[in-house]
């Protein structure tokens, strides 16, 4: 690049280079923003003094924080979430498949599917799968197995079943932009390499469709935690079953909730950080350069002073 | 640039017989019909270029030499092979995909937008057919790589992701990528067309470093100096069919056809 530099102005060639006077100017004053943040300040004391005043014993709380019951309902929610999306994301895979199958039969199916499990509330598949038993009075697996229906559909099963097959319609929708996402180019690059079908697919196209796919399967992973309190529609014991017993045992009924609802928030914390690393894991090659991590910006400011512009990369 | 040869001995086939041989070759997408019985053959070791407008065709045809597209009429052969069928007692039977990718092993294809595997480093770039394709060991794919690389005067951006290269780098990759499956065949379809000017020549270098070499080459392009210098035939293709073919100093020097009079004084 040139730029036309007018040769009188510049300095002569042995003298230093002059160091720019930074400019000394009065910065605006934003007193908009200081009003507003005391208007923000106040009502928030305000609604704290509230509730802290309020008829709530704060001291159960804590109390029953780790309340061997609690934690049994915390321990069903967590397991349930993590087994229901395990099934919602394979049933999802093999969805997303057989919706651009070649095969009519399939990729029906796979519609058909969908738009069931979408378009119909997970409380009220619930429902369904409770009361299936008057579909189906015995479970008959020839050889293996054979039981009454009300005996096979634990609670446990039924809210398996209802929130991993409701989420594999929402995860099949989500593989399906992810796969479709991927540059066609990709594909043509690695048929052309001689790379078969199912190694393009596990080696070119998955990963790159994985930076699409991942973000909102981790949102789906904690709508799926408090979705997950639905269960107790099929009398499935989760944390909040759990905290509602406790708390109409002990005469804590919104202390309680309010501990359930601290329970969820922390499971949710830590879920959003495992969705920030294993975004960043997936976003590599798609971007010059990876932000740092708070960890990475944490060390960075520590050893080079905090006077240092921090978030420059 | 290193001179460092690699070995060329499949570039002259094994059939004996032209590299690739069109007859009548047709394609149609749907109402358009693309290609009107194209007829041609590419010797072993030749550097055959395609010129002509957008839309007549070229990058079509080459995309079905390795069956990217499927031809809808005639005969087209790589190697005395045809492609996408197999003849048996006078009836062809289509091949199945696992065939089709073990023929396109032998072709390389080198594209305008590169196409590299965003989410892999140069190095990985260049790795991964023969890891995958070919059952090569890691340390063999990776050596064979870090001389490609030198080869294409890469050698200091193994590590980089494609977003971190520049586009003439890019398509560098990408022709390393495509000879580490040691093909016989090399297809350039429109390789430069993408980059900026200034770096049209890097790529262009490692083009007639490879045709000096004796690869077999056809390449699409609107570089006619390139075509000039290196090719050993030029065809003027417009609105689906070859208009002109020749030596490239004599079509582009001296045009016989109004089509190609005309579009030659556009673009030279």
């Amino acid at each position: 690049m040139s730029v036309d530099v007018d040769k009188s102005a510049q300095p002569p060639a042995d003298a230093p280079p002059p160091h720019p006077e930074p400019i000394k100017a009065i910065p605006v004053r934003h007193y908009g923003r200081w009003v507003a943040a005391i208007v923000v300040i106040g009502l928030v004391a305000l609604l704290f003094r509230a509730f802290a005043s309020g008829n709530v014993n704060w001291d159960a709380i804590p109390e029953y924080l780790f309340n061997g019951d609690i934690l049994k309902g915390l321990r069903n929610t967590l397991l349930i979430t993590v087994l229901s999306m395990i099934i919602g994301v394979v049933g999802g895979v093999i969805l997303a498949v057989m919706r651009q199958s070649k095969n009519p039969v399939t990729s029906t199916v796979a519609w058909f599917y969908v738009w069931f499990f979408r378009g119909t509330p997970v409380y009220v598949q619930l429902f369904l799968w409770f009361n299936l038993g008057l579909v189906f009075q015995y479970i008959d697996i020839m050889p293996i197995y054979k039981d009454e229906w009300s005996d096979f559909m634990t609670p446990f099963l039924c809210a398996l079943l209802g929130l991993g097959l409701n989420e594999a319609a929402y995860m099949a929708e989500i593989c399906r932009a992810g796969l479709n996402a991927v540059d066609e180019g990709q594909t043509e690059a690695a048929h052309a390499l001689g790379m078969s079908h199912g190694k393009t697919l596990r080696r070119i196209i998955v990963p790159q469709a994985m930076r699409v796919i991942v973000p909102p399967t981790g949102n789906e992973v904690i709508n799926m935690l408090k979705t997950s309190s639905l269960v107790i529609a099929v009398q499935y014991y989760d944390l909040l079953q759990a905290a509602q017993n406790v708390g109409r045992d002990s005469g804590v009924v919104v202390e309680m909730l309010i501990l359930a609802a601290a329970w969820y928030l922390i499971a949710t914390t830590v879920l959003s950080i495992g969705q920030y690393y294993l975004e960043r894991y997936y976003a590599r090659g798609s971007s010059r350069q990876l932000p740092p991590t708070p960890l990475q910006r944490a060390k960075a400011r520590l050893s080079g002073g905090f006077n240092r512009a921090g978030g420059a990369a | 640039m290193t001179t460092s040869k690699m070995t060329t001995s499949k570039a002259a086939g094994t059939s004996g017989g032209p590299m690739v041989k069109a007859e009548g070759v047709h394609k149609s997408f749907g109402a358009a019909h693309i290609l009107k019985g194209i007829d041609l053959e590419v010797a072993p070791r030749e550097v055959f270029c395609l010129i002509g407008p957008s839309g007549s065709g070229k990058s079509t045809f080459l995309r079905c030499i390795n069956h990217l597209e499927k031809v809808n009429a005639g005969r087209l052969s790589v190697d005395g092979e045809l492609v996408g069928y197999r003849e048996h007692n006078g009836k062809l039977y289509e091949l199945r995909d696992r065939e089709v990718a073990a023929r396109r092993r032998d072709i390389g294809m080198v594209f305008q937008r590169f196409n590299l595997f965003p989410h892999m480093t140069a190095v990985e770039n260049i790795m991964e057919a023969p890891i995958q394709v070919k059952g090569e060991s890691k340390s063999a794919a990776r050596e064979r790589a870090v001389k490609l690389l030198d080869r294409v005067g890469l050698s200091d951006k193994a590590g980089n992701y494609p977003s971190q290269l520049s586009g003439g780098q890019q398509q560098r990759v990408a022709i390393a990528r495509a000879l580490a499956m040691e093909p016989k065949l090399m297809l350039f379809d429109e390789p430069t067309s993408a980059l900026d000017p200034e770096l049209v020549g890097d790529v262009l270098d490692v083009m007639k470093d490879l045709a000096a070499d004796g690869m077999t080459m056809i390449v699409v392009t609107h570089e006619m100096g390139f075509a000039r210098e290196v090719g050993d035939s030029l065809v003027f293709m417009d609105d689906g069919v070859v208009v002109e073919s020749g030596h490239p100093r004599e079509v582009l020097g001296n045009p016989q056809h109004e089509r190609t009079k005309s579009f030659l004084s556009k673009v030279l």
